[in-house]
């Protein structure tokens, strides 16, 4: 395109006439804008004049940087009932435009400001109390529907169970594998270097066993299925939210809470048993395999010690755990994914946080599981 | 890439803008339309018409260049819109301002980052003139007041009026609307074409849109096309008002004379 020549102005005062002659390009991308300085300079150059015409002549090429600039003048001038603004002089397009903008009488209202700190942490505890009283109405409302789902008298679909039972199963396996497998093996490596420095290396069996059976097989997946599943629940619900889905169910009756929680946290508390079995499996073959390569232990010598160190109270502590962090992590998110507001953000955001709690409750609630069972002495 | 009122230019405004030859859009194996054959004058408001599920949105997509048609051409001012360089192509869609049916304001800014993204990211305007120019393109479209709400706050008018002031933002030479009615009350679809026609003589800009909003159609329309989703072609070519009239096509004497 040809070079573009910048935007000038001139005010001529002829009596009481002011005739403001526009020349050159003006393009706001190309040959810049004149702002708020120009038009209060015009404005002080008028002085005293009662009229103010266009002299466009010698205008170029114009867009939305000359609309704006006259529209201004014409914001400016519309206050003042000793000074009138002749848009007739104008191109006819550019009146039409100045037109419809100063149709538009609304002023943009002031942003919220800040709150203070005092404010902020009111409403931050008041959010967090109505969190707790959200958790507990959704874990209210699925032990309410324990008896009714037995009965088959549930608000839910039972396709919809066996598809989120396949997801946060089935689907679930392989990054388990991966995850508890390695956990065994780095038990047994950082074991073999220890204990046999006593010749203990037999011991190393109970090292993995325990730690495994008792500790690491829950944590580690509950952990996997906080960020794996718990996200993919709060981000499912939350778009459902920005949808309209979940008022959809609503109006229909339905509760959301029985439609869309109970069954992910009945998935979810089925899956994770068995994905606690299988990571139990997975940690101690993970061992076994280290401690064959590290110690030259056989394998039936590190089994026939693993049954020996592993009582069977440590497998139903880590059995039960695994059930109460399923429970959590799928109800923690759900919650997250009710509470999200509409937009983009918020969806990312309900996602994130139902991570966070989920990895963050899960650490917390086997804190609980340590004391209890110490005071229990078991 | 900006719409330039040029006054010695003249009559030259009246050249053709955008043409199709021969073009053919399907997904996959399922074929939307074939072989459109149309072109677009400068300055004109050019309607794309059509019964519910015809492809009307599906031809809008290919020419704003997010769907790349089975076969034929699109030339935007003879330039090739599909056998340009993606890079190239960017540079031509900078040219268009879009509306999407539903506004597609982006959720986590305001109206005004909104408007003032497509200058902020493609221009080197600075900030107190893009200040100036979104203030501008919001009280076009009567949201001045609107300026610091988020989206998720706006009324489905007013969202489809902030998305418009977005599609302005660069002073498009192609305006595309997408349904710029649909979902809107006889009053505010009426101030809506107002707009259109107020900013198309403003501006000086070409404007396609798609729409089976008859009011609309006949009130700002002056030129178009009619796809019937049976012969997956075009059925009739002309002003929505003259095919009233003039045709003898039945699919389009039922569409444009339904009386409800």
């Amino acid at each position: 395109m040809s070079i573009s020549i910048p935007p000038t102005w001139k005010v001529d005062r002829r009596g009481n006439v002011a005739v403001l002659a526009l020349t050159g390009d003006w393009l706001a991308a190309k040959s810049g804008m004149l702002g708020v300085a120009e038009t209060d300079q015009i404005i002080g150059q008028i002085g005293s004049c009662t009229s103010l015409q266009f002299d466009t002549a010698l205008l170029a090429r114009w867009d939305s940087a000359l609309v704006a600039f006259v529209w201004r003048l014409h914001d400016i001038t519309g206050g003042r009932t000793n000074l009138s603004l002749d848009l007739s002089s104008l191109p006819e397009p550019l009146r039409r435009l100045v037109c419809l903008a100063a149709a538009d009488k609304g002023t943009p209202g002031k942003p919220p400001r800040a709150p203070g700190l005092l404010k902020f942490a009111h409403a931050y505890a008041l959010g967090c109390c109505a969190g707790l009283v959200a958790s507990a109405d959704l874990l209210g409302t699925f032990a309410l529907s324990i008896v009714p789902a037995l009965r088959g008298r549930l608000q839910a679909r039972t396709t919809d169970l066996t598809a989120l039972m396949q997801e946060c199963g089935s689907q679930a396996l392989g990054i388990i594998t991966v995850v508890n497998g390695l956990v065994g093996a780095i038990l047994a490596f950082v074991g073999a270097v220890q204990l046999q420095r006593f010749g203990a290396g037999i011991y190393v069996a109970d090292l993995v066993g325990v730690a495994t059976v008792r500790e690491m097989a829950p944590i580690m997946t509950a952990i996997v299925m906080a960020g794996r599943t718990g996200g993919a629940y709060a981000a499912e619900i939350a778009t459902m939210e920005g949808n309209e889905e979940i008022d959809a169910l609503r109006i229909l009756g339905v509760s959301p809470q029985q439609y869309l929680v109970v069954p992910r946290v009945a998935a979810l508390m089925a899956m994770m048993p068995i994905a606690y079995f299988y990571a139990n499996l997975v940690g101690v073959l993970g061992g076994l395999l280290v401690s064959g390569a590290v110690l030259d232990l056989t394998p039936t010598l590190f089994l026939g010690q693993l049954r020996q160190a592993v009582p069977p109270a440590d497998f139903y502590i880590g059995l039960s755990k695994s059930i109460v962090f399923g429970a959590f992590i799928a109800i923690a998110s759900c919650r997250r994914g009710l509470g999200a507001g509409r937009s983009a953000a918020d969806v990312g955001r309900a996602a994130t946080d139902a991570v966070v709690t989920g990895i963050i409750g899960v650490i917390a609630l086997d804190a609980v599981f340590a004391a209890c069972t110490n005071a229990l002495g078991i | 890439m900006l719409s330039v009122y040029d006054p010695r230019v003249g009559p030259a405004a009246a050249a053709e803008i955008l043409r199709c030859e021969g073009l053919t859009l399907s997904f996959g194996p399922r074929l939307v339309q074939s072989d459109l054959n149309f072109s677009v004058r400068r300055g004109s408001i050019f309607a794309v018409m059509g019964g519910s599920g015809c492809g009307k949105s599906t031809v809008l997509r290919a020419l704003i260049g997010l769907l790349r048609p089975t076969k034929g051409a699109i030339f935007i001012q003879n330039e090739n819109l599909w056998g340009a360089t993606a890079a190239r192509r960017n540079q031509i869609s900078q040219k268009f301002g879009v509306l999407f049916q539903g506004g597609a304001l982006w959720s986590s800014m305001t109206v005004a980052e909104n408007v003032a993204l497509p200058l902020l990211m493609l221009t080197h305007i600075d900030q107190a003139a893009i200040t100036q120019l979104v203030r501008l393109k919001l009280a076009l479209v009567g949201l001045a007041a609107a300026e610091d709400t988020f989206p998720s706050a706006l009324s489905g008018g007013m969202r489809k009026r902030a998305g418009l002031a977005r599609a302005l933002a660069l002073d498009p030479e192609i305006l595309f609307f997408d349904e710029p009615s649909a979902g809107l009350d006889p009053i505010s679809s009426q101030r809506l074409d107002e707009l259109i026609l107020g900013l198309r003589d403003g501006f000086g800009a070409t404007v396609i849109l798609v729409s089976h909003e008859l009011s609309s159609l006949y009130a700002i329309c002056d030129d178009g096309i009619f796809l019937d989703a049976n012969e997956k072609t075009a059925i009739g070519r002309g002003a929505p008002r003259d095919l009233r009239e003039n045709s003898a096509h039945p699919t389009i004497q039922s569409f444009m004379r339904r009386t409800s």
